[in-house]
């Protein structure tokens, strides 16, 4: 047999058998879960009313009632305060603003999570916790600013006004629970995700994977720049080589056809677009290494969409602009449809460069980690060996086969995105001879 | 009740999309086959096309969601 395949099939083994153990330590056969539970001594004392939910701890318990691979893919798809290296968490700084506590600055290993855990903290630090990597704020001003050791976390579900169901963490100490807000989101609620009484400027895992891209980037591009200087006429090596068809392919493809002799102008622009998002589409698949999910953040492709909104509308000539509000040559009833629906297709346009990626991205990494889930689906969440067996070798033949869809993905996204900024750019600047 | 009902919308807004592009990749090879030396052209053609498409039902699917 094949080294490597023999290799595989152990390594696939040994994740098999130390997930199940995982999660099988407190239900073993399936049945008599709450008394077992009672037992477990990561539960503290003061609150077993009931079912699962109204237990305070700090280890989300998974069992086959509530699995939900819905749940967990929008768990590791989110943005978190650690950044994960397989189960390895590692602390990153967190910087928090809220309008009576004033501005915070600290590492989030003040919130004292398991190093191999899922990022829940065991300590609250002026007034803020971390919930399964996300910081969350106490609501209630009675509870003590600086560190405090907390009792363990409680998620309930609530229906919100409008009829929705919605899971909120309480915090449990001193005898007492403390409601907490949503996640921080900086649109202010606008996107869901509700209002919160702080914002979360913090070095989170996307804008840490941003960072360390981007950084990347900036050195093999240098470095590219330098060879080309030192081997003027000389064929490309090396890393000049791999970037130099991809490079020539995106300037013949897209800058020249839409954009003719002025594709040098927007040259950087449209290579910087198509690199960042490239790169990071591709940064984002690499598993085991945080598997930062940036294109797929709405607020990262926001920002995408906003920079080409006015790249466009910033070098928009009369031309341009005549077509939108007043299109020459047709009759004036037609005009009066005709400009409303220019109008909105101004901004429809970076909205839907922005959907696109985010929807792209993001739906990729959801369906690898559902089919990741079928091992726990038909493994019944560790309780079953050989179902869990059976599973982990068809989500591996699937999720290969979406990892390779995915690779697909991530450069036509990339280059979507750069051809369709390019042809926004070529309406804008066109000159028109009626 | 209404995850059920953006279920089916988003699988709706899918089928329009699914239809038009599947149109443009049927044609794409069509032309490709009658003039394999335009290719290239018709190849960035055809992904521009698919993306415009892929935009109104991206649009579908997130207001199907979200709204």
């Amino acid at each position: 047999m094949d080294i490597r395949r023999l290799f595989t099939l152990v390594l696939l083994l040994l994740a098999t058998i130390a997930f199940g153990q995982d999660h099988d330590h407190s239900d073993h056969d399936g049945h008599d879960h709450d008394a077992e539970l009672q037992g477990d001594d990561h539960h503290k004392e003061g609150g077993f009313a009931g079912g699962h939910h109204d237990i305070c701890t700090f280890h989300h318990e998974v069992t086959p009632e509530n699995f939900s691979a819905q749940q967990i893919a929008f768990h590791h798809i989110a943005d978190a305060n650690v950044y994960s290296i397989g189960p390895l968490q590692l602390p990153l700084p967190a910087i928090l603003w809220s309008k009576d506590g004033g501005l915070d600055f600290f590492l989030s290993s003040k919130f004292d999570f398991d190093r191999l855990g899922h990022g829940t903290g065991h300590n609250a630090h002026n007034r803020y916790i971390m919930d399964g990597g996300a910081i969350r704020r106490i609501t209630d001003p009675s509870f003590p600013d600086g560190t405090v050791e907390i009792d363990g976390l409680k998620h309930k579900h609530e229906t919100t006004e409008d009829g929705k169901d919605k899971e909120v963490t309480y915090v449990c100490y001193d005898g007492k629970e403390y409601r907490t807000d949503a996640e921080s989101t900086l649109d202010g609620g606008m996107f869901g995700g509700g209002l919160t009484s702080f914002h979360d400027f913090s070095i989170t895992k996307n804008v840490t994977a941003m960072i360390i891209v981007t950084l990347l980037m900036f050195l093999v591009f240098r470095h590219i720049a330098k060879k080309y200087k030192e081997r003027d006429g000389k064929a490309p090596h090396g890393v000049q080589g791999f970037m130099e068809p991809i490079f020539l392919f995106i300037r013949d493809e897209v800058l020249v056809p839409f954009l003719g002799d002025k594709s040098d102008r927007y040259m950087p622009f449209i290579m910087s677009l198509f690199f960042f998002i490239l790169a990071l589409n591709l940064f984002g698949q690499v598993p085991f290494l945080g598997g930062a999910n940036v294109t797929g953040s709405l607020s990262v492709t926001l920002v995408l969409a906003v920079l080409a909104f006015l790249v466009t509308n910033l070098s928009g000539k009369k031309d341009y602009w005549q077509h939108i509000f007043w299109m020459p040559g047709v009759p004036a009833w037609v005009k009066t449809i005709l400009t409303p629906v220019e109008f909105l297709g101004v901004f429809i346009k970076p909205i839907t460069l922005m959907l696109r990626l985010f929807a792209n991205i993001t739906a990729g990494h959801i369906v690898v980690i559902i089919f990741v889930s079928l091992i726990f689906i038909f493994g019944n969440v560790g309780t079953n060996i050989g179902g869990a067996i059976g599973g982990a070798i068809g989500s591996t033949v699937l999720t290969l086969f979406m990892m390779a869809i995915e690779l697909l993905v991530a450069f036509i996204q990339a280059f979507v995105f750069a051809i369709l900024t390019t042809s926004y750019i070529g309406a804008a600047v066109e000159e028109h001879h009626h | 009740m209404t995850g059920t009902l953006a279920a089916i919308g988003a699988g709706l807004a899918v089928i329009g999309a699914g239809i038009g592009i599947g149109n443009i990749g049927s044609k794409a090879m069509e032309a490709i086959a009658r003039q394999p030396e335009a290719v290239g052209d018709i190849r960035s053609n055809m992904i521009l096309m698919a993306a415009l498409i892929e935009g109104a039902a991206l649009i579908a699917i997130i207001l199907a969601f979200f709204g």
